[in-house]
């Protein structure tokens, strides 16, 4: 137990680091926010002074970062430039259709590196087992923008299959309830819109899937070879259990913990991925939005999407940590 | 082994060098050593791209606006690959692009390694207020996922070659950094450290001449592993737009151009697309073959 409050303090440390970091980029980033928030309004310049003092930009550095925390800790990240309401309200609008994609990729990446590495453990040598070397190769070393512009020539434009961009088809209104439309779909009982949401995620999601399931993949087919190995596999055939139950029953169980691991720590890298593949898409989530908003200088924005994502990804690593500790007790953190 | 205690220490039979062992283990592995060709033959084209390249990558010329391949109708053997939407040559372009890609990947590496290097030596080994303090901002900067950082960081710089790299090395210090000062406090606690302590050798020649020649070929692997890695990010950030700035060529940039043309004119992005593919993968699997070659736990 005291192992997981040092670990909890050590994120305090680190969450209190990334917010220094993420304060210092935004501060020294160029250009006078006042300025860029007027734009093309003509004010006077007791107006902008005035607009000044109200950011609190005519604070100390000092004051301005502690300021700035006690606002993010409130979930008050100030107003958007370009859309001019608040940063928070307009990230809400723009998260689920990001955690949709994210989760939908993630469970495609599992589906696809799981079995795949599992089978290709058990054939070692085989054929499969060199097709998904050789995909695990391809996957990490293929460009995420440039497989998305392949996918999208192909199943978009030559065989005409699936949409090229947006969450779902137009006209299709579906009441939101979580913001997610594969979800709310199903929750409305609206199957053609669920199946419409679907087609609208798939090349997306495998855009995003495939990096993360090429080394998904190397640590199934790793640990479950390192399990075929190990006595109590052996011994379970040597009693006698048929070749199927020993491999799904016991072996692929055990193997499972450190791609479950990988799994979880990989989920982060998603999180930077899909700024790439949301702007390929034209998927209207938080990724695109920080792309488009870095462009119009909207920092605000940037600053507070660049700390969620920190924050998530540094609580995501906490429980890959935890979770793996929980699951294989001969770890401690 | 190159160190001076570990020579002492070294059994007197003659025997191939372990360095010249895992030479010869690399050769064997045919696919390895394919794979280095063609990394060798894209740097060498990038680097004599100037002499060798076919035209001006940046002169444009509105009457070969997306001229075809040379196989395809209306392409001619003088812009083999044909043109892009301004009518550059794409390969010129793609040779002056690899000088991106492979001079931002280089820099990036060398200078992230030899700081990373450093750090880790220094936390190490010498442990304490140093080794806290490293650990912790190493954990930090894991705190960002790569893109997000990079992206936070170019919007505070702005784009540009020098920027890339700057941003880059900023975030990538730590991978050896981690490595090395988990390979310090193993090697720190071994029989050769311990020998050149008794003989006097001070803190400095301990870490320098003792233990940084003896974890050098984890690192050297991992530094060609991380290669791939960060010419895809230098890639992925210059197809945002916030990388190398027009009208300097680099792969990202040529596949986001290429992008709206895609369904009239595909050459434009495809060729840049297939150049990062290549490039890496040839990395990839040569950098596969050095880690199997060199480091003990990977020879079965």
């Amino acid at each position: 137990m005291g192992t997981v409050v040092d670990r909890l303090l050590q994120l305090v440390t680190v969450l209190l680091g990334v917010t220094v970091i993420v304060f210092v980029m935004i501060t020294l980033t160029p250009g006078d926010p006042v300025e860029i928030m007027l734009g093309d309004m003509k004010a006077a310049p007791e107006q902008a002074e005035a607009l000044r003092r109200d950011m609190g930009l005519d604070r100390p550095p000092v004051e301005r970062f502690f300021r700035f925390i006690g606002n993010a800790v409130q979930g008050n990240f100030g107003l958007s430039f370009f859309h001019r309401r608040p940063v928070i309200d307009v990230i809400a609008e723009r998260l689920p259709a990001t955690i949709e994609l994210t989760l939908a990729a993630l469970v495609l990446a599992l589906a696809i590196s799981i079995p795949l590495g599992a089978l290709a453990a058990v054939q070692k040598g085989g054929a499969l087992d060199r097709a998904a070397t050789i995909g695990a190769l391809l996957g990490v070393s293929m460009p995420g923008f440039w497989f998305g512009i392949l996918l999208i020539m192909l199943f978009a434009v030559q065989l005409g299959v699936l949409p090229v961009s947006g969450r779902i088809g137009y006209g299709d209104e579906v009441p939101a309830l979580t913001g997610l439309l594969t979800i709310d779909t199903l929750l409305a009982g609206r199957f053609d819109s669920f199946a419409q949401a679907l087609r609208h995620l798939a090349l997306p999601s495998l855009t995003l899937a495939l990096p993360m399931a090429a080394p998904l993949m190397r640590v199934t087919r790793a640990s479950m070879l390192e399990v075929l190995r190990s006595d109590y596999v052996m011994f379970a055939e040597a009693k006698g259990l048929s070749r199927r139950r020993v491999l799904w029953r016991h072996a692929l169980k055990n193997a499972l913990m450190p791609a479950v691991t990988i799994a979880a720590l990989e989920t982060g890298s998603l999180l930077g991925g899909n700024m790439i593949v949301e702007s390929v898409f034209g998927w209207p989530g938080l990724g695109r939005l920080v792309v488009e908003s870095i462009f119009a200088r909207n920092y605000p924005l940037v600053q507070a999407a660049v700390l969620l994502y920190a924050v998530t990804y540094v609580l995501l690593n906490l429980l890959a940590d935890l979770a793996y500790t929980l699951l294989n007790p001969k770890v401690r953190l | 082994m190159s160190s001076h205690a570990a020579d002492v220490l070294a059994p007197p039979i003659a025997a191939r060098s372990p360095t010249a062992e895992s030479v010869a283990r690399f050769l064997d592995n045919r696919l390895a050593v394919a794979s280095a060709i063609v990394v060798i033959a894209i740097v060498l084209l990038a680097i004599g791209a100037p002499w060798i390249g076919p035209h001006d990558p940046n002169e444009a010329d509105l009457l070969r606006r997306l001229q075809p391949p040379v196989w395809l109708e209306g392409g001619e053997w003088s812009f083999a690959l044909g043109c892009d939407a301004l009518g550059r040559d794409i390969l010129s372009r793609l040779m002056y692009g690899a000088r991106v890609s492979i001079a931002i990947g280089v820099i990036v590496i060398l200078f992230a390694t030899a700081f990373g290097v450093a750090t880790g030596l220094a936390a190490g080994y010498l442990r304490g207020r140093i080794d806290t303090l490293i650990s912790r901002l190493v954990d930090i900067l894991l705190g960002f996922p790569y893109l997000i950082f990079a992206i936070g960081l170019m919007a505070m710089m702005g784009p540009g070659l020098h920027n890339v790299a700057i941003t880059l090395i900023a975030k990538e210090w730590v991978v050896p950094c981690r490595l090395v000062r988990g390979e310090t406090l193993a090697a720190r606690e071994m029989e050769y450290v311990e020998a050149a302590r008794a003989l006097g050798v001070g803190r400095l020649g301990i870490m320098l001449h003792e233990i940084l020649p003896n974890i050098l070929s984890p690192v050297i692997v991992v530094a060609t592993i991380r290669l791939a890695h960060v010419i895809i990010l230098e890639a992925s950030l210059s197809f945002l737009g916030l990388g190398v700035q027009p009208p300097t060529a680099s792969w990202g940039s040529m596949v986001a151009d290429g992008r709206e043309f895609m369904l009239d004119a595909w050459w434009v992005s495809t060729f840049a697309g297939l150049a990062i593919l290549t490039l890496v993968l040839a990395i990839n699997v040569a950098s596969q073959g050095l880690r199997d070659a060199f480091d003990p736990r990977f020879h079965d």
